[in-house]
């Protein structure tokens, strides 16, 4: 349709242009991450270090406990995730499969919660954490997200499409729900469960605002929250600082660049938060 | 499907166990008792006494000139970010919907600032707005402009708020625009080249009002979002909410009161305020939209 209103040359020249635009930043990173403090702070600025500074990195490395970081949240990002698929394949399969009383009321006032924004939660849940005694510990920084409203009402949507006939063969062939659920229905919606898994790992990996206020200690932090305390560590050593940012960053694009089908595809059929 | 009997019920709730167990505990009581806490006007927190309730926190934020500033900052932030953003990604969609080529590789490209932590792109925009060594300074001298300082001048923390969040946003906006432009049916637009209308009127007459479901759809998440925006500010701002506070958010209020200064009623209330303004954008989504946007 713009084809008509725009040439083909203008039309990647825009793109072209944005495109590098968006993804200035990160080039402008990395070549920072690799410069010596004397180049960071030339006037005009040097495009690309004169050697790549790989020091920077380990530097870096040393000079906060980003292994203990990376550690951290590589265990809440992973048990988190998994908490979430176990509890939501569950539900899921109560809400789309089983009878039960109340279900649609249970259903509809689970919806509602989802239109509470998750700051109103804070308060009460860092006082229940208290008590428990798990504010600074692993408990804290998981299990308050280890189930989701939206990915159990994502993966009912997927249940629902499921023909209802296969349900009736299985038990006719003497399966029992559980074995249904495990043979039949987490092939079937394979598809959607890799979209909730890897929407769940980008939101968990990225978290900030509440590892920040559940962990205490160095050593529990996870990286966005090592980070931030970085810059104060760091002082004026952007080079050092810029390291550290792309070791946050660049899994979750890596990540990105191998599944996108997946996550684009699943953020457009969702639509809804991400 | 069948009918619910006492056995059925009690299986689906071992199925429903884990997940109610974590959401009661952790998203149902929390709203409840977030709510109640908003009401403590006089109370012992650490005997867990509420001598009095009242509307007493409401009444001080009502007064709080920081909570009225973070009102302020807030709409003014929402309404620098949202009208842009979707602007530009509507355009971007546009753009990518032509059928050219290399169209997957552009949208990856959009979408990479969508999968990466807002904090840790914050301090990247953090060292691209330094004021002496920073990129964004250095290509404004080269159109003659003398350097700004971004974010310790106070006059500037929210502009580049806003900049950086309209970048950060652009992704997502643009996916769910080429999902809301690809379900346009084909049939329409040769309909009106039969007819000879111009790229511009199609543009106007057919393009622009089969996509606004989605343009209102992204409109209100936007709003929404906007109106919960933290991290950017923490971040960006190196863990203050800007110089002279310039940059103070709804939610970062929030945090202060909470976190900082430990009055849990205080953050509640403000909390819930968030959760009116954001409420009211929810019905209007689940109500005007369904009426008007369809054609």
């Amino acid at each position: 349709m713009i084809r008509d209103a725009l040439s083909k040359g203008t039309i990647y020249g825009l793109l072209f242009v944005g495109g590098g635009l968006m993804l200035l930043p990160f080039f402008w990173m990395l070549s920072t991450s690799l410069k010596t403090p004397n180049e960071v702070m030339l006037m005009p600025p040097r495009w690309f270090p004169a050697h790549a500074e790989w020091q920077n990195y380990v530097k870096a490395f040393q000079m906060a406990p980003f292994g203990r970081y990376l550690v951290n949240s590589v265990i809440v990002t992973v048990l988190s995730t998994l908490g979430e698929l176990i509890t939501t394949l569950l539900a899921a399969y109560a809400f789309s499969r089983l009878a039960f009383w109340g279900r649609d009321v249970l259903f509809s006032l689970l919806l509602g919660t989802m239109m509470v924004p998750g700051e109103v939660l804070l308060v009460p849940n860092y006082v229940t954490l208290s008590k428990l005694g798990w504010i600074d510990r692993y408990e804290a920084l998981i299990l308050p997200w280890t189930a989701s409203v939206f990915a159990i009402f994502l993966l009912r949507q997927h249940f629902l499409s499921v023909p209802k006939e296969l349900s009736y063969a299985a038990r006719v062939d003497g399966a029992g729900d559980f074995r249904f659920l495990r043979e039949v229905m987490v092939p079937i919606t394979r598809p959607a469960l890799v979209t909730i898994v890897l929407l769940k790992t980008i939101g968990s990996w990225n978290a900030f605002l509440w590892p920040l206020i559940v962990t205490n200690s160095r050593e529990m932090r996870t990286l966005p929250v090592g980070l931030t305390a970085f810059t104060t560590e760091a002082g004026t050593a952007y080079e050092l600082l810029m390291a550290a940012a792309a070791f946050v960053i660049l899994p979750m694009i890596i990540l990105f660049l191998m599944l996108q089908r997946h996550i684009v595809e699943g953020l457009s059929r969702a639509g809804i938060k991400g | 499907m069948e009918k619910p009997t006492l056995t059925s019920t009690l299986k689906a709730l071992l199925y429903l166990a884990p997940a109610l167990a974590v959401l009661i505990t952790f998203t149902v009581y929390p709203i409840l008792q977030s709510l109640l806490l908003s009401f403590y006007a006089d109370y012992d927190y650490f005997r867990d006494i509420v001598y009095r309730y009242g509307l007493d926190n409401y009444r001080f934020l009502l007064q709080d000139p920081d909570f009225h500033l973070a009102l302020r900052n807030t709409a003014i932030f929402v309404l620098g970010v949202v009208p842009a953003s979707i602007a530009l990604s509507l355009a971007v969609a546009f753009l990518l919907n032509s059928r050219i080529r290399l169209r997957a590789f552009f949208r990856t490209v959009y979408f990479i600032p969508t999968v990466t932590s807002i904090v840790a792109v914050a301090i990247v925009w953090r060292w691209i707005f330094h004021s002496d060594y920073g990129l964004m300074n250095y290509v404004l001298s080269l159109f003659g402009i003398s350097p700004i300082h971004w974010l310790t001048d106070p006059k500037w923390a929210l502009p580049s708020l806003i900049l950086f969040s309209i970048w950060k946003s652009l992704g997502y906006n643009i996916v769910l625009f080429l999902a809301g432009l690809a379900s346009i049916p084909e049939t329409y637009h040769q309909a009106a080249r039969i007819d000879q209308a111009s790229a511009w009127s199609r543009f106007w007459h057919i393009t622009f009002p089969l996509l606004s479901p989605t343009t209102f759809f992204v409109s209100i998440v936007s709003i929404i979002g906007a109106f919960k925006v933290f991290d950017e500010v923490y971040a960006l701002f190196g863990g203050s909410p800007g110089p002279l506070k310039s940059a103070l958010t709804l939610v970062y209020y929030i945090y202060l009161k909470f976190y900082r200064e430990q009055d849990y009623a205080v953050a509640s209330a403000a909390a819930y305020v968030l959760f009116l303004i954001t409420f009211v954008f929810t019905l209007i989504q689940l109500y005007i939209g369904k009426k008007r946007v369809h054609y």
